[in-house]
């Protein structure tokens, strides 16, 4: 710990040693608590302010879900999922987006520090630069739409009728927890291809935002190509889709095996993964604007 | 003359400021197109349970889906439009600078949001309403007069929400922060605008509301005139929206003149 950002600024190639690696995974994440505290300070010196930025999310994003419950005054089911089965993805989707949404939802802005020149700032100071970038403004009015999601979970809890297991339980645990990783790549990802494209900031959203409105309905819903796609190509449907199907005790609609269903995990380290080659090519490749 | 000339500039470099960052609204179109899909998907179940849901068909419902997408940046339904620098221009007090100009506020800002609503139109609005086209059976008019009424709709559609903007970033006169206003006034407009769901489909009382508020008239209207299922060939809705332009842009000039009489630019 003696010279902390070490790690993150050494050359490619040199053979990180695991304990090196792991001293640098910690030191970012502390990083990370300590600029976040800052904001949470920051915040908190206009409290009215935060309160009605928290009551502003909060009903943003409930009303998606008001939008669900209006098309259910109009039918009992759709894609013959009823209101409390399309609630419980609806309440993992949206968890699991705002969790990563409120620790690494930030990364969307690296498109403007490039433009504006704030990025060369980061890369002189001694702390993972991604540490620093999703840290930035942390924003705890986002705790809004968690908490909204989660009172649509819990209410979807009561209102369906399942047998309870310990794997049934583990299974919607783990969908918020993974769900919120793969979401959580999905940004930084996103962030990362900022370092090529600045402008393009707003393709992210077709992913992150367009995510997780998708995965708030059936995947009968959709055409089988999307939800291919969407198991595929971007492993959204292993943040509920797959999980939940098994849960509620549906069929699969791609009909994959059986153990997919228990992936998530393995498929969220493998988004972790490729998505820390992914920032460090972005981060590598980066060049200053020089204002 | 010369006041037309003056705010035909005004628009004509709003219109090219939009166009200057190519890459953003490609990256916008995509978005936008996306988004279409996964809503058209939706739209198609539920209608599927209830053929002529709102007054649709499944075909009606679907074109809803992409006009909403091509208007979303046009009629700036989720923000985005001339608001944050307005605001930004209020808090750090460059609106004196504004003000001094032998321009009216109102006018000047309007005019830059009309060319910049024209630029998304043609740049984020064709694209995403052409792909919805081609992936799904829409019911688009034939007649040329239909498209034309549309377009006087979309027009109004802009005012309106001009309007609405306008009256919401002069609020940021008296609260200085106006990050919570901006949340408050795009939370309205992307409900009440039939963004999530036609208006049509709300039920009741409720309904009956909302299909008259402001906000029908920045999405719902303009859909409703492409669509053939507004009264009387489609000028019930042209109406609909200029009587709440009317209204909404005196508000704005009456809320303006007290706006300005209250400001207080700290020197220095």
């Amino acid at each position: 710990m003696a010279e902390p950002g070490a790690v993150e600024r050494r050359a490619p190639g040199r053979g990180l040693s695991a304990r090196r690696a792991l001293g640098g995974v910690a030191w970012g994440l502390r990083a990370y608590g300590f600029i976040a505290a800052m904001w949470v300070r920051s915040t908190m010196a206009y409290r009215a302010s935060f309160a009605m930025m928290l009551v502003a999310n909060f009903t943003t994003t409930f009303l998606d879900f008001a939008a669900i419950m209006i098309m259910f005054s109009q039918v009992d089911a759709l894609g013959g999922f009823a209101l409390p089965e399309v609630a419980f993805l609806y309440g993992t989707s949206c968890v699991a987006f705002g969790l990563a949404d409120l620790l690494l939802g930030e990364a969307e802005r690296i498109g403007r520090r490039v433009r504006d020149g704030t990025m060369d700032i980061l890369l002189t100071r001694p702390v993972p630069v991604l540490s620093q970038i999703a840290a930035d403004r942390f924003a705890l009015r986002r705790l809004g739409r968690i908490t909204q999601g989660a009172l649509v979970l819990g209410w979807s809890l009561t209102r369906l009728e399942l047998e309870w297991t310990a794997g049934s339980v583990l299974l919607t645990v783990s969908m918020v927890l993974c769900g919120g990783l793969i979401f959580g790549c999905l940004f930084v990802l996103g962030g990362a291809f900022q370092f090529w494209a600045q402008d393009a900031s707003e393709v992210q959203n077709a992913f992150t935002y367009g995510g997780t409105t998708l995965l708030q309905y059936p995947p009968t819903v959709f055409g089988k190509e999307l939800v291919r796609g969407a198991t595929f190509v971007v492993p959204l449907a292993f943040v509920n889709w797959l999980p939940a199907l098994r849960v509620l005790g549906r069929d699969d609609p791609l009909g994959l095996p059986g153990w997919v269903d228990f992936a998530a995990p393995a498929v969220a380290l493998l988004c972790c993964a490729g998505t820390a080659l992914v920032w460090r090519a972005g981060l590598r490749s980066y060049r200053s604007t020089g204002s | 003359m010369h006041l037309l000339r003056l705010n035909l500039a005004v628009a004509a470099s709003g219109f090219r400021r939009y166009a200057t960052y190519r890459v953003a609204t490609a990256a916008g179109v995509f978005t936008n197109t996306v988004f279409g899909f996964i809503l058209a998907y939706t739209f198609i179940a539920l209608w599927y349970e209830r053929p002529q849901l709102g007054g649709y068909d499944q075909s009606q419902a679907l074109t809803f889906v992409w006009i909403g997408q091509a208007m979303l940046a046009t009629a700036a339904l989720m923000g985005g439009g001339f608001q944050d620098e307005f605001h930004a221009r209020v808090r750090n007090g460059d609106v004196a600078i504004d003000l001094y100009r032998p321009v009216d506020l109102q006018l000047w800002w309007f005019a830059s949001d009309l060319g910049r609503a024209a630029f998304q139109l043609l740049g984020r609005g064709l694209v995403p309403l052409a792909v919805g086209a081609f992936a799904f059976e829409l019911t688009l008019p034939s007649s040329p007069t239909v498209w034309l009424l549309f377009l006087c709709a979309v027009f109004l559609a802009v005012v309106v929400s001009f309007a609405l903007r306008y009256l919401f970033a002069l609020c940021g006169f008296w609260l200085l922060d106006a990050t919570g206003l901006s949340a408050l006034s795009t939370l309205l407009s992307v409900f009440f605008s039939g963004m999530l769901l036609p208006l049509t489909v709300f039920p009741g009382a409720f309904g009956e509301v909302v299909r008259r508020l402001p906000w029908a008239a920045t999405l719902q209207v303009p859909a409703d005139v492409l669509l053939g299922e507004s009264g009387g060939g489609g000028l019930a809705g042209l109406g609909f929206q200029l009587a709440w332009a009317v209204v909404l842009l005196a508000a704005g000039r009456l809320l303006q003149a007290a706006a300005t009489r209250k400001v207080v630019v700290q020197g220095g």
